[in-house]
């Protein structure tokens, strides 16, 4: 069964760890072809909402749909349609960059697999270090393999949680004009960052999380830095 | 679909480890060590204490195989691939299987340098029933390792990981380790029990399925935090 979806609904949302509250009724939708991006401080709850949008964490409260399919229905199918990048990479450093990316191709039973990971070293610009093992990469050339294997299955939904942490300048420009081409093909993107300069770069909506609580979610329209300035600042006591 | 993932998974594990050899050389140095302080405090002139040698191999096992749930979980909690796996569209089953065949082969590696041992330092004949002793070492590993992987999956991001696994895993596993340790004694006696180790294997082999069953029915949700 082939899923697909043009939406992803999060409504009132929460998610607790022990009597921590780590989410607090977060109700947001983000569309294809959009950038939605996740902004808050330390421990504001974004990592725990882009793990539950990633099926790897259960809510407590609230659901999330993506277009008809519930998160209590979500099976391998769903999965299928699902990206993510975590900044801790996901990628075996004992194998090489090529290996890690058959893994993954064959793990998600894709088709085309010499030519899809040959494409995606090329995304990567490794193709020239594609048998060379990940552990001797630098933190830049993981980062864009992490990515190209997130990518690898041509997920609907991709989640990638502080994408920009360690890389230099001309790779958070690969990475952003990367992320543009994504979203011109219609894919839904949802980022984490504290970046504010790469924010207003790409983002079109953006949702200011802080205690757990979504205290705004507004268009981006470049003017981000006074957004969340804005959002954080009313709200602190 | 299910058994292509586990062989994946499996052969993925292989290879890492064969590249590294850290989870390898660190269990078998370990088993080897235990063995060889038992062999000094149990055998007295050339004669072991009765039953001593089953006993040895079993706690042997064990503590190489706690060691090497540890590593091997504690590799794919580094880059946090454990999430990239639950994520792949593939039965979430199927990498359990996976884990566990990568860790029963492993254990079976180690038990292969560790049988030549005890049978040389504790004078047992383990050539006497050579199938059966691969039967009951196959099975109780199995047994343990199902139990182990599991626990293992389900601590990897837990803080006391290190001490839990232990705690939870022996008291559930004592049935399996008895009914090896019984079951390879009455292998080492002179003359061999065949009758007697056979029960024994038959009793592990129920264990087997009652754990890697229970196992298959209990990962996938147990690994939704």
């Amino acid at each position: 069964m082939k899923v697909d979806f043009e939406e992803v609904a999060v409504r009132e949302l929460s998610r607790h760890y022990g009597r921590r509250r780590a989410l607090w009724r977060v109700s947001l939708t983000c569309r294809a072809g959009e950038v939605l991006g996740l902004l808050g401080p330390n421990g504001a709850g974004k990592s725990t909402l882009l793990a539950i949008l990633a099926t790897l964490l259960a809510p407590s409260a609230g659901e999330v749909r993506y277009g008809d399919i519930g998160l209590r229905d979500a099976g391998p199918a769903l999965r299928a349609r699902l990206g993510f990048l975590s900044h801790d990479l996901h990628l075996y450093p004992e194998l090489t960059a090529r290996e890690n990316l058959r893994f993954f191709a064959r793990l998600y039973g894709l088709d085309r697999v010499a030519e899809r990971v040959g494409e995606a070293l090329a995304h990567a610009g490794l193709s020239e270090r594609g048998d060379d093992l990940v552990s001797g990469f630098s933190r830049g050339m993981r980062q864009r393999l992490a990515l190209e294997r997130a990518l690898l299955h041509e997920p609907r939904l991709l989640l990638l949680d502080e994408p920009f942490t360690g890389l230099d300048d001309a790779s958070v420009g690969a990475l952003v004009a990367r992320l543009r081409a994504l979203r011109e093909a219609g894919r839904i993107v949802v980022v984490v960052t504290h970046d504010l300069d790469v924010a207003e770069a790409l983002l079109d909506r953006l949702a200011v999380l802080k205690d757990g609580r979504l205290v705004a979610l507004e268009d981006a329209s470049g003017r981000i830095r006074e957004h969340y300035r804005a959002s954080i600042v009313s709200r602190t006591p | 679909m299910f058994f292509r993932v586990a062989w994946l998974v499996m052969r993925k594990d292989l290879t890492v480890e064969v590249r590294s050899r850290e989870i390898l050389y660190t269990t078998a140095f370990f088993a080897v060590a235990c063995v060889l302080v038992f062999s000094f405090a149990l055998v007295k002139e050339g004669r072991p204490l009765e039953d001593a040698a089953a006993g040895i191999l079993w706690i042997a096992v064990a503590f190489a195989g706690t060691l090497a749930l540890g590593r091997t979980f504690e590799r794919e909690r580094h880059s946090e691939t454990l999430r990239a796996l639950m994520l792949a569209p593939s039965p979430r089953a199927a990498i359990y299987v996976g884990k566990l065949l990568g860790i029963v082969l492993l254990l079976l590696v180690v038990e292969a340098v560790l049988v030549p041992l005890i049978g040389l330092l504790f004078n047992v004949p383990i050539l006497a029933r050579p199938l059966l002793l691969t039967g009951l070492l196959a099975a109780g590993t199995v047994g343990f390792a199902a139990v182990g992987t599991l626990f293992a999956a389900m601590l990897v991001r837990a803080r006391s990981r290190d001490v839990l696994l232990p705690v939870l895993l022996y008291p559930i596993t004592i049935p399996v380790v008895i009914g090896g340790v019984r079951g390879t004694a009455a292998l080492f006696e002179l003359p061999p029990s065949g009758e007697v180790a056979g029960m024994w294997m038959a009793l592990l082999l129920f264990f087997d399925v009652v754990f890697v069953t229970l196992s298959l029915w209990t990962f996938e949700p147990l690994m939704t935090e």
